[in-house]
């Protein structure tokens, strides 16, 4: 296989046992490949489980059955048997994700919560605070706010911070969940360009987008998410 | 850097197999396997009396399993069964490769002694001699847990509960430790007081490239400072897996309940 992920029947069901042991089929099915420098985005309305796809992509959400392969090192991992210590040098060196919300580190100053994932990956703490700030720069964050930590931030510029920590890395693969949600025009406009840069790199990414717009201007490909729907 | 090494490092550090202990007729822990790498944080969660604490004193040598037992990888890379150590070997891990944090510092500490002797007494244990030396490196030590260091004259007993705290993984660290055992670190802690000690112990964690182990009931804690989590009840381990993974997407009634029992930030 040469593309870098590659999903086959993989399925997800939701057992609620605090509710009876409801059991809550999300996605069935799931079959779709992306390749080096393609940006595919998944479409299908809210509910269909598009997020859920993507967590299962991550390792966050366990897959129940079916196979979600994995480019890492070169050698393709199975994610939906991996063993934790392999998710965990996957998401290091491999797979980044961008969700839509900056989950709160106390205390880290802004340019260090986006330099971190450079600097756990063997990069030199001042290149990677440089390049924190040249990204920072071109998402509009104000220099003045980069030693603040981003928890006081308003919701557009925590999201921004999230972008810059996702994209911040050389990683192959990037997931990207509502990358431009809470963006005005000239933010959004600057997300497109990282993608196309991620592109030209040969960077695969599975992308969820509810902008039209922004979906003509970054999809090489899209996956309609309804297919894979798990009728009860 | 070293934690980019030292997770990718093949051999465990410590390996639990069939670990059980009864206390009496009544089991507090049965069957527990896993493997601790190099580098790594577990965090054991589950309510109280489901045997999480009884599982660290077996893990760390203080209490000997009714069945079962802890392998761990000494300094020459040799994994030895902890039964079978020698009493110098024991003296070793507790001195100097091991880390103990306790809930209550006062466990920990001496409290009736200088902050700077609390530290500087572990090195001493290691053959440390020079005094001047000792205090550097306390001196050192209480900068990295943001203590003023023109505390370090003054007993722990004049020391707040987070000082206290933070001191006493100062005096844990001191001697370079490869593992470190935490028994509710931030159990008595208030909220902001928390937050801050978390911090502090997740950098120095990674910038050290500890293994740890962190025994809490707090599902936050585990999120925070955790790779791994094992949920424990009823004395077994009834679920485990990546922190995010268990956290998000619990599988077991029981992890699903303590999931969602935690309020809204």
């Amino acid at each position: 296989m040469t593309a870098m992920i590659e999903l086959a029947n993989a399925e997800k069901t939701f057992t609620m046992h605090l509710q009876g042991g409801v059991e809550l089929p999300v996605v069935r099915g799931v079959s779709f490949h992306v390749d080096p420098g393609e940006c595919v985005v998944m479409s299908g309305p809210s509910g269909a489980g598009k997020s859920s796809i993507l967590k299962m992509i991550f390792g966050n959400y366990r897959c129940d059955s079916g196979r979600i392969g994995i480019r890492h090192h070169g050698e393709v991992i199975d994610l939906a048997t991996a063993e934790p210590r392999q998710v965990l040098s996957i998401r290091r060196s491999t797979i980044g994700y961008v969700s839509q919300f900056l989950r709160a580190v106390p205390r880290v100053a802004t340019i260090d919560v986006v330099a971190e994932p450079l600097i756990a990956n063997g990069v030199a703490r001042q290149e990677a605070r440089e390049r924190a700030g040249r990204l920072l720069r071109r998402l509009n964050i104000p220099e003045r706010l980069w030693t603040l930590p981003p928890s006081t931030f308003s919701g557009g510029e925590q999201q921004r911070v999230n972008i810059a920590r996702g994209f911040i890395s050389d990683l192959p693969i990037l997931l990207l969940d509502e990358p431009t949600a809470s963006l005005d025009a000239a933010n959004r406009a600057v997300v497109v360009e990282l993608i196309a840069e991620k592109k030209t790199k040969g960077v695969a990414m599975v992308a969820i987008v509810h902008d039209d717009e922004i979906r003509h201007l970054i999809a090489d490909r899209i996956v309609d998410v309804t297919s894979f729907a798990a009728a009860a | 850097m070293s934690e980019l090494a030292s997770l990718d490092n093949d051999q465990p550090l410590l390996v639990a197999e069939g670990l059980a202990k009864n206390y009496g007729r009544l089991p507090a822990c049965r069957d527990v396997s896993f493997a601790l790498y190099p580098g790594e944080v577990l965090a054991i969660v589950g309510e109280s009396g489901s045997g999480k604490s009884t599982l660290l004193q077996l893990l760390s040598a203080q209490l000997a399993p009714s069945a079962g037992r802890v392998s761990y990888r000494m300094r020459d890379g040799v994994l030895r069964d902890l039964a079978e150590l020698g009493e110098a070997e024991r003296r070793f891990l507790f001195r100097t490769d091991w880390g103990f944090v306790h809930q209550d510092p006062a466990q920990g500490l001496r409290m009736g002694v200088s902050a700077g002797a609390n530290v500087g007494e572990r090195l001493m244990a290691v053959g440390w001699n020079h005094y001047g030396r000792i205090r550097d490196t306390a001196s050192t030590w209480l900068e990295r847990v943001e203590i003023d260091v023109g505390r370090i004259d003054d007993a722990p007993k004049t020391y707040s509960g987070g000082m206290r705290q933070r001191l006493q993984i100062a005096r844990n660290l001191v001697t370079e430790p490869r593992l470190v055992f935490m028994d509710e670190p931030t159990g008595g802690l208030d909220v902001s007081v928390q937050a801050r000690l978390l911090d502090l112990m997740r950098n120095l964690v990674s910038e050290l490239g500890l293994a740890a182990i962190v025994v809490t009931h707090d599902l936050a804690v585990a999120r925070l400072l955790s790779h791994r989590v094992m949920v424990m009840k009823g004395g077994r381990v009834i679920e485990t897996g990546l922190t995010d993974q268990v956290l998000d997407d619990p599988r077991e009634p029981y992890t699903q309940l303590l999931v969602s029992s935690i309020l809204p930030p």
